[in-house]
Protein backbone atom coordinates (compact mmCIF):
# COMPACT_ATOMS: atom_id res chain seq x y z
CA UNK A 1 0.00 0.00 0.00
CA UNK A 2 1.86 3.20 -1.23
CA UNK A 3 1.67 5.83 1.22
CA UNK A 4 0.37 9.41 0.70
CA UNK A 5 4.16 10.61 0.62
CA UNK A 6 4.89 7.68 -2.09
CA UNK A 7 2.02 9.02 -4.14
CA UNK A 8 3.27 12.24 -4.20
CA UNK A 9 6.64 11.87 -4.81
CA UNK A 10 5.32 9.51 -7.83
CA UNK A 11 3.22 12.03 -9.29
CA UNK A 12 6.02 14.76 -8.72
CA UNK A 13 9.01 12.21 -10.64
CA UNK A 14 6.62 11.90 -13.38
CA UNK A 15 6.07 15.41 -14.09
CA UNK A 16 9.78 16.23 -13.67
CA UNK A 17 10.55 13.41 -16.13
CA UNK A 18 8.10 14.23 -18.38
CA UNK A 19 7.63 17.82 -19.93
CA UNK A 20 4.51 16.77 -21.31
CA UNK A 21 2.81 15.68 -18.32
CA UNK A 22 0.97 18.56 -15.80
CA UNK A 23 2.62 20.27 -13.35
CA UNK A 24 0.90 18.12 -10.22
CA UNK A 25 -0.91 21.20 -9.00
CA UNK A 26 -3.52 20.36 -6.69
CA UNK A 27 -0.57 19.47 -4.81
CA UNK A 28 1.67 22.54 -5.12
CA UNK A 29 0.92 25.67 -3.55
CA UNK A 30 2.69 28.97 -4.21
CA UNK A 31 3.29 31.92 -2.05
CA UNK A 32 2.61 33.83 -5.18
CA UNK A 33 0.76 32.03 -7.67
CA UNK A 34 0.41 29.99 -10.50
CA UNK A 35 3.03 26.58 -10.11
CA UNK A 36 4.55 25.98 -14.00
CA UNK A 37 7.72 27.91 -14.18
CA UNK A 38 8.53 26.97 -10.72
CA UNK A 39 8.05 23.96 -11.01
CA UNK A 40 9.97 24.20 -14.55
CA UNK A 41 13.30 24.69 -12.45
CA UNK A 42 13.02 21.25 -11.65
CA UNK A 43 12.43 20.02 -15.15
CA UNK A 44 15.16 21.79 -16.18
CA UNK A 45 17.87 21.12 -13.62
CA UNK A 46 17.41 17.29 -14.28
CA UNK A 47 17.44 17.50 -17.44
CA UNK A 48 20.05 20.61 -18.27
CA UNK A 49 22.31 18.81 -15.18
CA UNK A 50 22.01 15.31 -17.40
CA UNK A 51 22.66 17.01 -20.91
CA UNK A 52 25.47 18.71 -19.26
CA UNK A 53 27.07 15.31 -17.88
CA UNK A 54 26.91 13.83 -21.07
CA UNK A 55 27.96 16.42 -23.08
CA UNK A 56 31.30 16.78 -20.52
CA UNK A 57 31.51 12.93 -21.27
CA UNK A 58 31.17 13.13 -24.96
CA UNK A 59 32.59 16.15 -26.33
CA UNK A 60 34.17 14.69 -29.57
CA UNK A 61 30.81 13.95 -30.15
CA UNK A 62 28.96 17.38 -29.72
CA UNK A 63 31.53 19.11 -31.71
CA UNK A 64 31.23 16.84 -34.57
CA UNK A 65 27.44 17.16 -34.29
CA UNK A 66 26.97 20.58 -33.20
CA UNK A 67 26.07 21.65 -29.51
CA UNK A 68 22.09 22.10 -30.52
CA UNK A 69 22.10 18.72 -32.17
CA UNK A 70 23.69 16.45 -29.34
CA UNK A 71 21.53 18.52 -26.31
CA UNK A 72 18.52 17.74 -28.55
CA UNK A 73 19.72 13.79 -28.86
CA UNK A 74 20.88 14.07 -25.11
CA UNK A 75 17.46 15.33 -23.84
CA UNK A 76 15.80 12.36 -25.73
CA UNK A 77 18.00 9.66 -23.93
CA UNK A 78 18.18 11.21 -20.78
CA UNK A 79 13.83 10.87 -20.90
CA UNK A 80 14.24 7.15 -22.21
CA UNK A 81 17.19 6.14 -20.32
CA UNK A 82 17.67 8.27 -17.25
CA UNK A 83 20.09 7.42 -14.90
CA UNK A 84 19.20 4.45 -12.12
CA UNK A 85 22.46 5.62 -10.13
CA UNK A 86 23.13 8.30 -8.07
CA UNK A 87 26.80 7.58 -9.24
CA UNK A 88 26.69 9.27 -12.00
CA UNK A 89 30.24 8.14 -12.77
CA UNK A 90 28.24 5.52 -14.31
CA UNK A 91 25.74 7.09 -16.38
CA UNK A 92 26.14 7.16 -20.41
CA UNK A 93 27.20 3.74 -21.01
CA UNK A 94 24.75 3.15 -23.36
CA UNK A 95 24.67 6.42 -25.03
CA UNK A 96 26.65 5.61 -28.10
CA UNK A 97 24.32 2.61 -28.69
CA UNK A 98 21.32 5.04 -28.23
CA UNK A 99 23.13 6.98 -30.89
CA UNK A 100 23.40 4.19 -33.46
CA UNK A 101 19.44 4.00 -33.64
CA UNK A 102 18.82 7.38 -33.05
CA UNK A 103 17.59 8.32 -36.90
CA UNK A 104 18.39 11.83 -36.85
CA UNK A 105 22.04 11.31 -36.17
CA UNK A 106 22.44 8.51 -39.18
CA UNK A 107 23.92 10.92 -41.64
CA UNK A 108 26.58 10.84 -39.14
CA UNK A 109 27.49 6.83 -39.19
CA UNK A 110 30.71 7.26 -37.19
CA UNK A 111 29.08 8.72 -34.54
CA UNK A 112 28.35 5.91 -32.42
CA UNK A 113 31.66 4.74 -32.50
CA UNK A 114 33.55 7.86 -31.78
CA UNK A 115 31.34 7.79 -28.64
CA UNK A 116 32.31 4.22 -27.87
CA UNK A 117 35.99 5.49 -27.65
CA UNK A 118 35.07 8.14 -25.56
CA UNK A 119 33.18 5.93 -23.19
CA UNK A 120 36.00 4.08 -23.24
CA UNK A 121 38.33 6.73 -22.08
CA UNK A 122 36.26 7.95 -19.65
CA UNK A 123 35.59 3.88 -17.79
CA UNK A 124 39.71 3.96 -18.17
CA UNK A 125 40.10 7.27 -16.52
CA UNK A 126 37.96 6.00 -13.56
CA UNK A 127 39.26 2.35 -13.35
CA UNK A 128 40.93 0.42 -10.58
CA UNK A 129 44.32 1.08 -10.23
CA UNK A 130 47.11 -1.52 -11.14
CA UNK A 131 50.82 -1.67 -11.16
CA UNK A 132 51.99 -2.20 -15.07
CA UNK A 133 54.89 -5.13 -15.70
CA UNK A 134 57.90 -3.50 -16.60
CA UNK A 135 59.15 -3.95 -20.22
CA UNK A 136 62.09 -6.43 -18.78
CA UNK A 137 59.54 -8.92 -17.80
CA UNK A 138 58.89 -9.82 -21.40
CA UNK A 139 62.32 -10.84 -21.95
CA UNK A 140 62.58 -13.03 -18.91
CA UNK A 141 59.42 -15.00 -19.25
CA UNK A 142 60.29 -16.50 -22.67
CA UNK A 143 60.73 -20.19 -20.43
CA UNK A 144 57.10 -21.90 -21.55
CA UNK A 145 55.66 -17.96 -22.74
CA UNK A 146 53.85 -19.87 -25.32
CA UNK A 147 51.41 -21.50 -22.55
CA UNK A 148 51.43 -18.16 -21.03
CA UNK A 149 48.71 -16.20 -19.72
CA UNK A 150 48.69 -13.00 -19.24
CA UNK A 151 46.17 -10.85 -16.40
CA UNK A 152 45.74 -7.09 -18.34
CA UNK A 153 45.31 -3.60 -16.78
CA UNK A 154 41.91 -3.31 -15.16
CA UNK A 155 41.31 -0.12 -17.22
CA UNK A 156 41.93 -1.72 -20.63
CA UNK A 157 39.56 -1.32 -23.55
CA UNK A 158 39.65 -1.98 -26.98
CA UNK A 159 37.22 -0.55 -29.12
CA UNK A 160 36.57 -1.82 -32.87
CA UNK A 161 35.34 0.34 -35.50
CA UNK A 162 35.39 0.44 -39.36
CA UNK A 163 35.45 4.00 -39.52
CA UNK A 164 39.06 6.14 -38.60
CA UNK A 165 37.57 6.99 -35.20
CA UNK A 166 41.17 7.60 -33.33
CA UNK A 167 41.82 10.10 -36.45
CA UNK A 168 38.72 11.49 -35.96
CA UNK A 169 39.08 12.12 -32.52
CA UNK A 170 42.38 13.23 -32.64
CA UNK A 171 41.55 16.00 -35.14
CA UNK A 172 38.81 17.14 -32.95
CA UNK A 173 40.45 17.41 -30.13
CA UNK A 174 43.36 19.31 -31.57
CA UNK A 175 40.73 21.49 -32.47
CA UNK A 176 41.49 21.17 -36.51
CA UNK A 177 38.22 21.98 -37.15
CA UNK A 178 39.01 24.95 -39.32
CA UNK A 179 41.12 22.71 -41.55
CA UNK A 180 39.05 22.73 -44.87
CA UNK A 181 39.79 19.99 -46.47
CA UNK A 182 39.18 17.86 -43.05
CA UNK A 183 37.83 15.27 -44.58
CA UNK A 184 39.93 14.60 -47.16
CA UNK A 185 42.55 13.55 -44.51
CA UNK A 186 40.84 10.96 -42.79
CA UNK A 187 42.09 7.47 -43.48
CA UNK A 188 39.74 5.22 -45.80
CA UNK A 189 40.42 1.98 -43.18
CA UNK A 190 38.85 1.11 -40.09
CA UNK A 191 40.96 1.65 -36.72
CA UNK A 192 40.48 -0.48 -33.73
CA UNK A 193 41.58 1.14 -30.36
CA UNK A 194 43.43 0.44 -27.50
CA UNK A 195 42.87 2.01 -24.29
CA UNK A 196 44.77 1.91 -21.34
CA UNK A 197 45.63 4.15 -18.73
CA UNK A 198 48.33 2.62 -17.22
CA UNK A 199 49.53 5.70 -14.17
CA UNK A 200 47.42 8.80 -14.33
CA UNK A 201 46.89 9.57 -18.19
CA UNK A 202 44.75 7.71 -20.50
CA UNK A 203 46.52 6.71 -23.11
CA UNK A 204 44.62 5.65 -27.09
CA UNK A 205 46.94 3.75 -29.55
CA UNK A 206 45.91 2.36 -32.81
CA UNK A 207 46.08 -1.46 -32.59
CA UNK A 208 47.96 -3.19 -35.71
CA UNK A 209 45.89 -5.49 -37.81
CA UNK A 210 44.92 -8.52 -36.38
CA UNK A 211 45.68 -6.45 -32.74
CA UNK A 212 42.14 -6.36 -31.54
CA UNK A 213 41.47 -9.66 -31.54
CA UNK A 214 44.92 -10.79 -29.82
CA UNK A 215 44.02 -8.37 -26.76
CA UNK A 216 39.97 -9.66 -26.75
CA UNK A 217 41.63 -13.29 -26.76
CA UNK A 218 44.01 -12.15 -23.70
CA UNK A 219 41.35 -10.50 -22.23
CA UNK A 220 39.31 -13.68 -22.11
CA UNK A 221 41.76 -15.69 -20.73
CA UNK A 222 43.47 -17.11 -23.79
CA UNK A 223 47.36 -17.94 -23.73
CA UNK A 224 49.62 -16.51 -25.73
CA UNK A 225 49.59 -19.25 -28.32
CA UNK A 226 45.68 -19.09 -28.19
CA UNK A 227 45.30 -15.38 -28.90
CA UNK A 228 47.72 -15.19 -31.26
CA UNK A 229 45.99 -18.45 -33.73
CA UNK A 230 43.22 -16.08 -33.16
CA UNK A 231 44.56 -12.83 -34.71
CA UNK A 232 46.15 -14.91 -37.34
CA UNK A 233 43.27 -16.36 -38.67
CA UNK A 234 41.79 -12.87 -38.37
CA UNK A 235 45.01 -11.34 -40.02
CA UNK A 236 47.57 -13.61 -41.92
CA UNK A 237 50.10 -10.94 -41.22
CA UNK A 238 49.34 -10.64 -37.73
CA UNK A 239 53.16 -10.32 -35.64
CA UNK A 240 52.94 -11.75 -32.42
CA UNK A 241 56.50 -10.20 -30.92
CA UNK A 242 55.36 -6.31 -32.33
CA UNK A 243 51.65 -6.50 -30.59
CA UNK A 244 53.09 -8.25 -27.39
CA UNK A 245 56.04 -5.55 -27.38
CA UNK A 246 53.16 -2.52 -28.11
CA UNK A 247 51.06 -4.07 -25.45
CA UNK A 248 53.81 -4.35 -22.95
CA UNK A 249 54.95 -0.42 -23.88
CA UNK A 250 51.22 0.67 -22.58
CA UNK A 251 51.96 -0.60 -19.67
CA UNK A 252 48.51 -3.14 -20.42
CA UNK A 253 49.95 -6.25 -18.89
CA UNK A 254 49.65 -6.43 -14.79
CA UNK A 255 51.03 -10.33 -14.15
CA UNK A 256 52.19 -12.94 -16.09
CA UNK A 257 51.70 -16.68 -15.38
CA UNK A 258 53.63 -19.01 -17.22
CA UNK A 259 51.24 -21.89 -16.30
CA UNK A 260 47.38 -22.06 -15.79
CA UNK B 1 49.31 25.48 6.20
CA UNK B 2 47.50 22.93 7.94
CA UNK B 3 48.94 19.66 8.54
CA UNK B 4 45.86 17.08 8.42
CA UNK B 5 47.34 13.82 7.48
CA UNK B 6 45.94 12.12 11.39
CA UNK B 7 42.35 10.26 11.21
CA UNK B 8 39.20 12.85 11.62
CA UNK B 9 41.85 16.06 12.02
CA UNK B 10 38.94 18.25 12.43
CA UNK B 11 37.38 20.68 10.53
CA UNK B 12 38.93 24.00 12.06
CA UNK B 13 36.02 26.78 12.22
CA UNK B 14 37.60 28.41 9.00
CA UNK B 15 36.36 28.52 5.50
CA UNK B 16 37.18 25.70 2.94
CA UNK B 17 35.96 25.63 -0.78
CA UNK B 18 34.50 22.49 -2.51
CA UNK B 19 37.36 20.75 -4.33
CA UNK B 20 37.54 20.87 -8.36
CA UNK B 21 39.25 18.42 -10.49
CA UNK B 22 40.73 21.68 -12.63
CA UNK B 23 42.34 23.06 -9.15
CA UNK B 24 43.85 19.84 -7.88
CA UNK B 25 47.38 21.30 -9.33
CA UNK B 26 46.87 25.08 -8.20
CA UNK B 27 46.08 23.33 -4.69
CA UNK B 28 49.14 21.02 -4.50
CA UNK B 29 51.52 23.09 -6.28
CA UNK B 30 50.80 26.01 -4.53
CA UNK B 31 49.73 25.04 -1.10
CA UNK B 32 47.21 27.57 -0.47
CA UNK B 33 46.36 28.50 3.38
CA UNK B 34 42.67 27.54 3.54
CA UNK B 35 41.50 25.39 6.54
CA UNK B 36 39.87 22.69 4.65
CA UNK B 37 37.96 21.02 1.49
CA UNK B 38 34.72 19.37 0.80
CA UNK B 39 33.89 16.95 -1.73
CA UNK B 40 30.63 15.18 -3.36
CA UNK B 41 30.93 11.66 -2.48
CA UNK B 42 29.29 10.70 -5.31
CA UNK B 43 32.11 12.15 -7.61
CA UNK B 44 34.90 9.78 -5.79
CA UNK B 45 32.96 6.74 -6.53
CA UNK B 46 35.01 5.25 -9.41
CA UNK B 47 37.44 2.31 -8.59
CA UNK B 48 40.43 4.20 -9.02
CA UNK B 49 42.34 6.67 -11.13
CA UNK B 50 43.31 10.39 -10.75
CA UNK B 51 40.71 11.88 -8.96
CA UNK B 52 41.30 8.87 -6.29
CA UNK B 53 45.40 9.94 -6.81
CA UNK B 54 44.58 13.96 -6.42
CA UNK B 55 41.95 13.64 -3.77
CA UNK B 56 44.25 11.13 -1.39
CA UNK B 57 46.99 13.96 -1.97
CA UNK B 58 44.88 16.73 -1.05
CA UNK B 59 43.61 14.87 2.38
CA UNK B 60 47.18 14.74 3.27
CA UNK B 61 47.47 17.91 3.60
CA UNK B 62 43.95 19.21 4.58
CA UNK B 63 41.09 18.18 6.66
CA UNK B 64 38.36 16.84 4.37
CA UNK B 65 34.36 17.18 4.68
CA UNK B 66 32.42 14.64 2.55
CA UNK B 67 29.13 15.96 1.24
CA UNK B 68 26.52 13.73 -0.31
CA UNK B 69 24.15 14.20 -3.25
CA UNK B 70 22.59 10.97 -3.97
CA UNK B 71 21.34 9.29 -0.91
CA UNK B 72 17.55 10.51 -1.11
CA UNK B 73 17.12 10.91 2.58
CA UNK B 74 13.52 12.38 1.93
CA UNK B 75 12.61 9.93 -0.22
CA UNK B 76 9.62 7.76 0.54
CA UNK B 77 11.22 4.31 -0.62
CA UNK B 78 13.71 2.25 1.39
CA UNK B 79 18.05 4.12 1.33
CA UNK B 80 20.10 2.61 -1.58
CA UNK B 81 21.70 -0.37 0.50
CA UNK B 82 24.79 -0.27 -2.05
CA UNK B 83 24.91 3.59 -2.15
CA UNK B 84 25.40 3.58 1.73
CA UNK B 85 27.77 0.80 1.04
CA UNK B 86 29.70 2.77 -0.78
CA UNK B 87 29.26 5.91 1.22
CA UNK B 88 30.72 3.97 4.01
CA UNK B 89 34.13 2.22 1.96
CA UNK B 90 34.71 6.38 1.01
CA UNK B 91 34.79 7.13 4.75
CA UNK B 92 36.82 4.40 6.00
CA UNK B 93 39.16 5.26 2.95
CA UNK B 94 39.86 8.89 3.63
CA UNK B 95 38.33 9.85 7.74
CA UNK B 96 36.62 12.92 6.73
CA UNK B 97 36.35 14.72 9.66
CA UNK B 98 31.84 15.80 8.38
CA UNK B 99 29.76 14.00 6.89
CA UNK B 100 26.62 15.64 5.28
CA UNK B 101 23.74 14.79 3.27
CA UNK B 102 20.25 16.92 2.32
CA UNK B 103 16.47 17.01 3.09
CA UNK B 104 15.59 16.04 0.11
CA UNK B 105 15.18 13.52 -2.35
CA UNK B 106 16.60 12.65 -5.82
CA UNK B 107 15.46 8.74 -6.58
CA UNK B 108 11.89 7.27 -7.10
CA UNK B 109 12.11 3.67 -7.87
CA UNK B 110 15.06 3.00 -9.77
CA UNK B 111 15.28 6.17 -11.48
CA UNK B 112 18.12 8.87 -9.92
CA UNK B 113 16.94 12.48 -11.29
CA UNK B 114 20.09 14.14 -10.38
CA UNK B 115 18.48 17.10 -8.39
CA UNK B 116 17.39 17.97 -4.37
CA UNK B 117 13.65 17.65 -5.03
CA UNK B 118 11.66 18.98 -2.52
CA UNK B 119 9.02 17.04 0.49
CA UNK B 120 6.19 18.41 2.38
CA UNK B 121 6.74 18.68 6.39
CA UNK B 122 4.24 16.46 8.26
CA UNK B 123 4.33 13.97 11.16
CA UNK B 124 4.56 10.81 8.18
CA UNK B 125 7.36 12.43 6.79
CA UNK B 126 9.31 13.27 9.79
CA UNK B 127 9.08 9.85 10.63
CA UNK B 128 10.16 8.89 7.11
CA UNK B 129 13.44 10.72 7.48
CA UNK B 130 14.14 9.80 10.84
CA UNK B 131 14.50 6.54 10.42
CA UNK B 132 16.75 7.36 6.97
CA UNK B 133 18.89 9.04 9.33
CA UNK B 134 18.93 6.79 12.15
CA UNK B 135 19.83 4.19 9.45
CA UNK B 136 22.53 6.00 7.64
CA UNK B 137 24.14 6.74 10.98
CA UNK B 138 24.63 3.27 12.37
CA UNK B 139 25.77 2.14 8.94
CA UNK B 140 28.31 4.61 8.83
CA UNK B 141 28.80 4.66 12.54
CA UNK B 142 29.05 8.54 12.28
CA UNK B 143 26.83 12.05 13.13
CA UNK B 144 25.58 12.81 10.13
CA UNK B 145 25.05 16.74 9.15
CA UNK B 146 21.77 17.45 7.84
CA UNK B 147 21.30 20.25 5.27
CA UNK B 148 18.53 22.42 4.99
CA UNK B 149 17.19 22.85 1.05
CA UNK B 150 16.89 25.23 -1.68
CA UNK B 151 13.25 25.08 -3.19
CA UNK B 152 11.13 26.58 -5.63
CA UNK B 153 7.47 25.08 -4.40
CA UNK B 154 5.76 24.49 -1.35
CA UNK B 155 3.14 21.75 -0.27
CA UNK B 156 -0.07 22.55 0.74
CA UNK B 157 -0.06 19.78 3.24
CA UNK B 158 2.88 20.59 4.81
CA UNK B 159 1.78 21.11 8.49
CA UNK B 160 5.42 22.10 10.39
CA UNK B 161 7.74 24.72 9.91
CA UNK B 162 11.15 23.68 8.24
CA UNK B 163 12.68 24.93 11.45
CA UNK B 164 10.87 23.15 13.18
CA UNK B 165 11.07 19.55 11.56
CA UNK B 166 15.18 20.03 11.68
CA UNK B 167 15.09 20.67 15.25
CA UNK B 168 12.77 17.64 15.38
CA UNK B 169 14.96 15.60 13.21
CA UNK B 170 18.23 16.47 15.17
CA UNK B 171 16.37 15.53 18.95
CA UNK B 172 15.38 12.38 17.61
CA UNK B 173 18.40 11.12 15.66
CA UNK B 174 20.83 13.19 17.45
CA UNK B 175 22.21 14.29 13.73
CA UNK B 176 23.42 17.86 13.03
CA UNK B 177 22.69 20.14 11.00
CA UNK B 178 24.49 21.75 8.11
CA UNK B 179 22.79 25.24 7.42
CA UNK B 180 23.36 26.81 4.02
CA UNK B 181 22.64 30.28 4.14
CA UNK B 182 21.78 31.04 0.74
CA UNK B 183 19.35 28.43 0.50
CA UNK B 184 17.57 30.15 3.09
CA UNK B 185 17.83 33.19 1.40
CA UNK B 186 16.56 32.04 -1.99
CA UNK B 187 13.41 30.22 -0.18
CA UNK B 188 12.70 33.59 1.74
CA UNK B 189 12.26 35.21 -1.27
CA UNK B 190 10.66 32.76 -3.46
CA UNK B 191 8.19 31.73 -0.36
CA UNK B 192 7.97 35.32 0.77
CA UNK B 193 9.06 34.75 4.44
CA UNK B 194 11.58 36.72 6.21
CA UNK B 195 14.76 35.42 5.67
CA UNK B 196 16.31 37.03 9.12
CA UNK B 197 13.30 35.59 11.17
CA UNK B 198 14.41 31.85 9.77
CA UNK B 199 17.82 32.39 10.56
CA UNK B 200 16.96 33.66 14.66
CA UNK B 201 15.25 30.39 14.93
CA UNK B 202 16.89 27.95 13.35
CA UNK B 203 18.56 25.74 16.24
CA UNK B 204 22.16 27.03 16.00
CA UNK B 205 23.43 25.40 18.90
CA UNK B 206 23.60 22.29 16.23
CA UNK B 207 25.09 23.67 13.09
CA UNK B 208 28.57 22.01 12.56
CA UNK B 209 28.72 23.26 9.05
CA UNK B 210 27.61 26.46 6.65
CA UNK B 211 27.52 26.32 3.04
CA UNK B 212 27.16 29.66 1.32
CA UNK B 213 26.90 29.50 -2.95
CA UNK B 214 25.67 31.85 -5.35
CA UNK B 215 22.60 32.02 -7.11
CA UNK B 216 20.78 32.95 -9.95
CA UNK B 217 17.56 35.55 -10.56
CA UNK B 218 14.80 34.74 -12.61
CA UNK B 219 10.71 35.31 -12.40
CA UNK B 220 8.04 33.26 -11.96
CA UNK B 221 4.56 32.81 -14.23
CA UNK B 222 3.45 36.13 -12.27
CA UNK B 223 7.14 37.97 -12.45
CA UNK B 224 7.44 37.80 -8.88
CA UNK B 225 11.23 36.89 -8.01
CA UNK B 226 12.10 33.38 -8.28
CA UNK B 227 15.78 32.50 -7.24
CA UNK B 228 17.78 29.55 -8.20
CA UNK B 229 20.39 28.02 -6.13
CA UNK B 230 23.10 27.16 -8.95
CA UNK B 231 26.42 27.29 -7.13
CA UNK B 232 27.21 29.71 -10.09
CA UNK B 233 28.45 32.23 -9.21
CA UNK B 234 29.94 34.89 -6.31
CA UNK B 235 27.93 34.79 -3.11
CA UNK B 236 25.48 37.54 -3.21
CA UNK B 237 25.65 40.77 -0.93
CA UNK B 238 22.26 39.91 1.03
CA UNK B 239 23.95 36.48 1.71
CA UNK B 240 26.91 37.52 3.61
CA UNK B 241 25.22 40.06 5.43
CA UNK B 242 22.44 37.31 6.47
CA UNK B 243 25.76 34.78 7.24
CA UNK B 244 27.26 37.71 9.89
CA UNK B 245 23.90 37.46 11.54
CA UNK B 246 24.63 33.37 11.47
CA UNK B 247 27.38 33.77 13.01
CA UNK B 248 26.84 36.02 15.86
CA UNK B 249 24.28 33.93 16.92
CA UNK B 250 25.77 30.91 16.09
CA UNK B 251 29.69 31.61 16.83
CA UNK B 252 32.64 30.80 14.13
CA UNK B 253 31.93 27.83 12.31
CA UNK B 254 33.52 25.86 9.28
CA UNK B 255 32.27 27.11 6.34
CA UNK B 256 32.06 26.59 2.80
CA UNK B 257 32.41 28.23 -0.77
CA UNK B 258 30.28 25.89 -2.94
CA UNK B 259 30.76 27.06 -6.47
CA UNK B 260 30.09 23.71 -8.58
CA UNK B 261 28.77 25.67 -12.16
CA UNK B 262 30.91 27.76 -14.01
CA UNK B 263 33.65 26.59 -11.70
CA UNK B 264 36.02 29.99 -11.59
CA UNK B 265 40.21 30.01 -11.33
CA UNK B 266 41.63 29.08 -8.39
CA UNK B 267 42.19 33.15 -7.47
CA UNK B 268 38.57 33.68 -7.98
CA UNK B 269 37.40 30.82 -5.58
CA UNK B 270 40.30 31.27 -3.25
CA UNK B 271 39.38 35.16 -2.72
CA UNK B 272 35.66 34.31 -1.81
CA UNK B 273 36.88 31.75 0.87
CA UNK B 274 39.17 34.49 2.22
CA UNK B 275 35.75 37.01 2.53
CA UNK B 276 34.14 34.54 4.44
CA UNK B 277 37.06 34.22 6.63
CA UNK B 278 36.87 37.88 7.42
CA UNK B 279 33.61 37.41 8.30
CA UNK B 280 34.42 34.95 10.62
CA UNK B 281 37.18 36.97 12.23
CA UNK B 282 34.74 40.11 12.29
CA UNK B 283 32.45 37.72 14.35
CA UNK B 284 35.37 37.28 16.44
CA UNK B 285 36.22 40.60 17.05
CA UNK B 286 32.98 41.44 18.40
CA UNK B 287 32.64 38.16 20.88
CA UNK B 288 35.93 39.75 22.39
CA UNK B 289 34.73 43.39 22.05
Amino acid sequence: MATRGAELESTFARAVLDAGAAVPGPLVRNAGGTPSRRFGVYRNNVYASLIDVLAKRFPVAARLVGDEFFRAMARVYVGNEPPCSPVLLFYGEGFADFAADFPPAAPVPYLADVMRLEWAWHAAYHAADAEPLPLEALSAASEGAAEARLALHPSLRVVRSPYPIITIITIWELGARDGEDEPARLPADGEDALVVRSKLDVEVRRLPEGGATFVLALKEGASLQEAAARAIDDAPAFDLAANLAGLMASGAVVAWAPKR
Amino acid sequence: MTRASDHHSPIPPRAGVGLKPQHYRDILDGAPDIGWFEVHAENYMGAGGPPHAYLTAVRERYPLSLHGVGLSIGGSGPLDKDHLGRLRALIERYQPALFSEHLAWSSHDTVYLNDLLPLPYTEETLDLVCTHIDEVQETLHRQVLLENPSTYVAFAETSMREVDFLREVVQRTGCGLLLDVNNVFVQAINHGFDAAAYIDSFPAEHVAEIHLGGHDEDADDDGAPLLIDDHGREVADPVWALYARTLARAGPKPTLIEWDNDVPDWPTLFAEAKRADAVIADTRNRVAA
